[in-house]
């Protein structure tokens, strides 16, 4: 397949975009990734998602698809080997409602504790909420090695960008994430090739939410 | 439509709530019978409802074979999967129109649904009428896609309803209720004219007509609900 049939609307310090990055390694797709400037967005972005006017967007054959775990379901139907979701529609279905608490509770309660709460009290509710939501996720992972069971899956997938994101919850959070089992299934995870390369140094994205918070009002 | 006594398909759910329509709909489409449990208190919730959907303790919550599926989107797609040879789909067979399909699903649950519980929960008349015409404005977009997805047919699924019908046509009867309450129309001919149009072909479908609430039923709904949000 030819390089440009696959075109990803991309942005580095984005766990959303990072997903996409995965899947298409994980699946072996050749893929350009264009690096999008979000704070003036490029014709063919706003071309791409007008709705959403956002990254990430796959454009397959000049064809836009939005929405992350869209875009990697969409990854799994095309490219089907090797399989992000397990075979048994109950399992599936566990994956995908999973993934979608990824992005309902945990994402919503990560993002209050660096871009939101400006007050010690939202600050306090914003860790209960993320805490409890990660409780909750380390429930379901259980004794596996990933929340697919034995394969690296939809759910592991939707997860391990945020993990480039822990110095900056942690930083701003005010506390120290302490899960071995959570730490171990991170590594796991970073040992892979499409996981490693895909996101960036923890350092890097705590510089750019630093950066971002100034501009926010944050920090003055 | 046939209907065939599937084993161990229990539905909990509650007869007003759109997204629990949404998984009816779907049985519905593929003949499932199923048992049905209503959620009459949504403040004393069931022992099998917390134990079924214990993250989020809401309805729906499907029990196929003792396993149980939450979040209505979700719900639909196992159905279709489940329940797929020889019965017809609800989603597309082309991998990019799915994806389009779950986008706009997405999308009425992320913009269209908090335009409604605004409008719900708005009491004054300037309230209800910026309401509705927020509702409209977040409507706006699937007029558009109607046009694109349907090619010419009644619905987005085309010929018949799909997973977008299935998604958007499950708040018609709040809309519906809203609109007589409020007197604010939301589907107007001159503003959402394919969908005013799609509107009335999917609450005449078949699998559909039968399971809609009745508008009366649902305006006293809203008029509840209004209540209980402006005295919270």
């Amino acid at each position: 397949m030819s390089k440009s049939n696959v075109v990803l609307l991309d942005h580095w310090v984005s766990p959303y975009a990072m997903r996409v990055r995965i899947a298409l390694w994980e699946k072996g797709v050749d893929f350009e990734s264009k690096q999008q400037d979000l704070s003036n967005k490029s014709e063919l972005l706003l071309r791409s998602n007008p709705i959403y006017k956002k990254a990430p967007v796959l454009l397959h054959d000049d064809k836009p698809l939005c929405e992350s775990l869209i875009i990697v379901g969409y990854i799994d139907e095309v490219w089907p080997s090797p399989p992000l979701l397990p075979s048994s529609s109950y399992e599936r279905a566990t994956a995908r409602f999973w993934a979608d608490f990824i992005d309902k509770k945990f994402a919503e309660a990560a993002t209050k504790l660096w871009r939101s709460a400006r007050s010690t009290e939202e600050l306090e509710a914003a860790k209960k909420e993320f805490f409890e939501t990660l409780k909750q996720l380390e429930e379901f992972l259980g004794e596996k090695d990933y929340f697919g069971g034995e394969n690296f899956g939809l759910v592991d997938l939707a997860l391990i960008p945020f993990w480039s994101w822990f110095s900056a919850y942690e930083k701003f959070g005010g506390f120290k994430i302490e899960s071995p089992k959570l730490y171990a299934w991170m590594q796991r995870c970073m040992e892979r090739e499409s996981v490693a390369k895909a996101l960036p140094a923890q350092e890097k994205v705590l510089e750019f939410v630093c950066t971002l918070r100034k501009i926010l009002g944050f920090d003055q | 439509m046939a209907v065939e006594r599937e084993e161990g398909v229990k539905l909990i759910g509650l007869w007003l709530s759109p997204f629990v329509l949404r998984v009816k709909l779907a049985l519905n489409i593929k003949g499932v019978e199923y048992e049905n449990h209503e959620e009459l208190n949504t403040w004393d919730k069931s022992e099998l409802l917390l134990k079924s959907n214990p993250v989020y303790k809401k309805i729906p919550v499907l029990i196929h074979k003792g396993h149980p599926i939450c979040e209505s989107m979700i719900i639909v797609q196992y159905i279709d999967e489940v329940w797929s040879s020889e019965r017809r789909q609800i989603l597309p067979i082309d991998h990019f129109e799915r994806s389009e399909a779950r986008f706009w699903a997405y999308y009425i649950d992320d913009k269209l649904f908090p335009s409604l519980k605004d409008h719900v929960s708005a009491t004054t008349q300037e309230a209800k009428e910026k309401g509705a015409m927020e509702a409209a404005a977040a409507l706006q977009p699937l007029e558009k896609f109607l046009e694109q997805s349907s090619k010419g047919k009644p619905f987005f699924g085309g010929d018949d309803i799909g997973l977008v019908d299935i998604a958007l046509g499950s708040f018609l009867a709040w809309i519906k209720a809203l609109e007589k309450l409020d007197g604010f129309k939301i589907l107007r001919d001159d503003n959402l004219p394919k969908l005013a149009t799609w509107a009335e072909h999917f609450c005449s479908h078949d699998a559909v007509k039968e399971l809609v609430p009745d508008n009366d039923k649902m305006v006293q709904v809203v008029e509840f609900f209004r209540l209980k949000f402006s005295t919270a």
